[in-house]
């Protein structure tokens, strides 16, 4: 080797090292957390290279770990300056956070509230707290109608049910019992402790003319007529109309799933587990109607939220982090790749998503989706698979035990509020 | 120095020494975890935000919680019924196995093989079995000799025994190998002289098997009294639905301690009543040890 080829070599290497300190010592790496699941890593994955394309001298880290210990690693890390900058955090949990000074505020200047009340759909308003919104998400959940189409065919239905008496009526020309009386199949699943309680909080009270809470979810309003009535309705589906029985196939996903149900209330979360059925055609609708009328649903989500960590520069790129993965684009992107819901209308309502046989009615039903403030879902769940035990298997009358019912879980949000 | 002590010093050093490290792996393992349990039931803790300072509020709320006094007299029941017929059954399978000689070592492996069976993966077929028509085997089995379903699981009265039959299953090998073993050890003459003597079967049971039987039995009530106080898997995995349930129905102090902390966040009410459960499990073993020692 000549020397000037030499020479040239030690000054390509001086040059490149230069270079690669220059932007080393200009680069922000911000860490993003998230818990482990594996088409929400990969969507995310795509969003930070594309994030990073966009904005050359940041850097995102990603870093995953298992749903039990979520609370628990991000409660340990922040206030030791350690952990996440960015984090996502179910919509429930906000408050806790807020109160732990583990999350601050988005600012008004880059997330004018108002401009978020436009642009996505109302229940994210859940994350607004005084003057500033704390969190928004990139993805929804809500809920529909599921059918199985083979048993549909076979019962000689031809369309799904658009009002709640129309479900009666359907289910009963889909239940099947055995010569003993013994159910083999039902009309529709039922049990609270899947996304039944949801459906009677958020959609059958309402159907009936009540509204479940009241003084922004503090109260509960729904020992009322329209509880008693929605509350008959749904224990009536066992008791009078007969075309189910809590607890049949001891999950309602798995008795859909197995071709023993003809309809199915659940969440846009299990469209993924239903597609990989082999052999259960299945179509799906939007929540049927109440008798006025009265369309409901109820929506839940995971947000992203800036950490208390994030001071300075890494503030300023979690700011635009947080701009990129709420924007049209990313959301288009995870409805693709993890199969959730866009959070804005500006994405979700656009004639391919909307009009998208699986994906539209979860859609639609994000226009008039409720969010039901919790303060410990398991326990308000309880609350309610309780209710209908009591009308079930003890014999108390559905005014008794809905009273019962809205005593319990006022307890609940009043030791709560009382201690937080 | 060293060399300056006599030999009896000398051997507690290094008994000492043999003992630093499990005694220092007790210490940060066993027993701090223990004391911060029993100073977090006087704090108020979400496991986010700082802890504070709640008295003996907790253990107020705990006293006039309903649910903690129908998971109280759940767990006992728990106990009254799964240690005695446990105990009972094992015994009589081991005194029956012992003085089996074809296929011993077969018979054997058969009841000792649900001990070594996960306790989940146990439920969950349990779980399926007691289901309703079309799928539960129990349930499938009565329809089709024309007797009406039982529901042994969605039913307030049936489902603490339901839960509780496979858990005594799965633990009886282990017992049944511990009495095998304390058979093993009466010593043949007693045997052999009460034969000679011309005494029933019955009186040999009663006076020579039984009473040196006495320390197994000790060693078996007090450890299933303990197993039976904490159940918690079986519940829990037949259960999931409505862990607890129906209407608390089957709920344990264990079910309840989880469901407190990890859905709840509430873990000075949880470390309240995980400290009732250790003062009732001290208290229990204290007990039977006293009524069951030798005199």
């Amino acid at each position: 080797m000549g020397i000037k080829k030499l020479k040239g070599w030690a000054l390509a290497t001086a040059t490149g090292a230069a270079a690669l300190f220059a932007s080393a010592a200009h680069a922000v790496e911000i860490e993003y957390w998230q818990y482990f699941f594996d088409a929400r890593v990969t969507a995310m994955e795509k969003l930070i290279s594309n994030f990073e394309a966009e904005n050359p001298g940041i850097t995102v880290k990603m870093t995953t770990f298992p749903y039990a210990d979520y609370r628990t690693k991000v409660a340990a890390a922040i206030p030791a300056g350690e952990g996440p900058d960015v984090v996502q955090l179910f919509y429930g949990w906000l408050n806790d956070y807020v109160k732990a000074q583990l999350i601050q505020p988005l600012p008004a200047d880059s997330f004018p509230p108002a401009q978020i009340e436009a642009d996505f759909f109302p229940m994210v308003q859940a994350m607004r707290a005084g003057d500033n919104y704390w969190a928004l998400p990139t993805a929804v959940r809500s809920l529909s109608l599921f059918y199985n189409e083979r048993l549909f065919a076979e019962a000689g239905i031809t369309a799904p049910p658009k009002t709640l008496d129309e479900l009666v009526e359907v289910a009963k020309k889909l239940t099947k019992r055995d010569a003993a009386g013994n159910l083999t199949q039902v009309g529709i699943t039922a049990g609270m402790n899947a996304q039944d309680h949801h459906w009677f909080r958020e959609v059958l009270v309402r159907q009936f003319g009540g509204d479940p809470y009241l003084n922004d979810y503090k109260t509960v309003n729904y020992n009322t007529d329209a509880g008693r009535k929605a509350l008959e309705f749904y224990t009536g589906l066992v008791k009078s109309d007969k075309v189910t029985a809590f607890g049949f196939m001891d999950e309602p996903q798995a008795a859909f799933k197995a071709g023993r149900a003809g309809m199915h209330l659940d969440g846009s979360f299990r469209i993924g587990s239903l597609k990989k059925t082999r052999g259960l055609k299945w179509g799906v609708t939007e929540l049927p109607e109440g008798p006025t009328g009265i369309k409901s649903n109820y929506s839940s989500y995971w947000v992203n939220a800036i950490t208390t960590k994030a001071e300075g520069e890494k503030y300023d790129a979690a700011v635009k982090f947080m701009a990129y993965v709420t924007s049209d684009e990313a959301m288009q992107i995870w409805l693709d790749v993890v199969g959730e819901l866009p959070a804005k209308p500006s994405v979700g309502m656009t004639d391919a998503n909307a009009n998208d046989p699986v994906f539209g009615p979860f859609i639609r039903g994000l226009a008039y989706a409720h969010t039901t403030k919790f303060v410990n879902e398991s326990a308000q769940r309880q609350v309610l698979m309780d209710m209908v035990q009591r009308v079930d298997i003890q014999g108390q009358s559905v005014a008794d035990s809905l009273a019962e019912a809205a005593a319990a879980e006022q307890k609940l949000l009043d030791d709560y509020y009382a201690s937080n | 120095m060293y060399r300056n002590l006599s030999i009896k010093q000398k051997q507690i050093v290094w008994a000492w020494a043999f003992l630093a490290i499990p005694v220092l792996f007790y210490g940060v393992i066993r027993f701090y975890p223990t004391g911060n349990a029993i100073l977090i039931s006087f704090q108020n803790w979400n496991l986010l935000g700082s802890r504070t300072w709640a008295g003996a509020e907790n253990y107020i709320k705990l006293f006039r919680d309903p649910v903690f006094w129908k998971v109280f007299q759940n767990t006992f029941v728990y106990l009254l019924l799964g240690t005695p017929i446990s105990l009972l059954i094992s015994f009589v399978v081991a005194y029956h196995l012992d003085q089996l000689r074809f296929m011993h070592g077969f018979l054997r492996m058969l009841y000792f093989l649900p001990f070594m069976t996960s306790a989940v993966a146990m439920a969950w077929v349990w779980r399926w079995f007691y289901q309703p028509v079309p799928i539960g085997l129990f349930n499938n089995f009565l329809a089709s000799v024309g007797i009406p379903q039982i529901e042994f699981l969605r039913s307030t009265t049936n489902a603490l025994p339901s839960v509780l039959a496979p858990a005594v299953w799965a633990g009886l090998g282990f017992q049944i190998i511990i009495f095998m073993a304390g058979l093993r050890s009466i010593p043949r003459s007693y045997y052999e002289a009460a034969r000679i003597d011309g005494v029933s079967t019955w009186t040999i049971l009663w006076e020579i098997t039984l009473p040196l039987l006495k320390p197994t039995i000790v060693f078996i009530v007090v450890f299933s009294s303990i197993g039976f106080l904490r159940i918690f898997d079986h519940v829990f995995n037949m259960t999931t639905n409505d862990p607890g349930g129906p209407l608390n129905s089957t709920e344990p102090l264990v079910l309840m301690i989880y469901d407190t902390a990890f859905n709840g966040f509430d873990m000075g009410y949880a470390a309240a009543q995980t400290v009732v459960l250790f003062v009732v499990l001290l208290i229990v073993s204290l007990l039977q040890l006293r009524i069951l020692r030798d005199r």
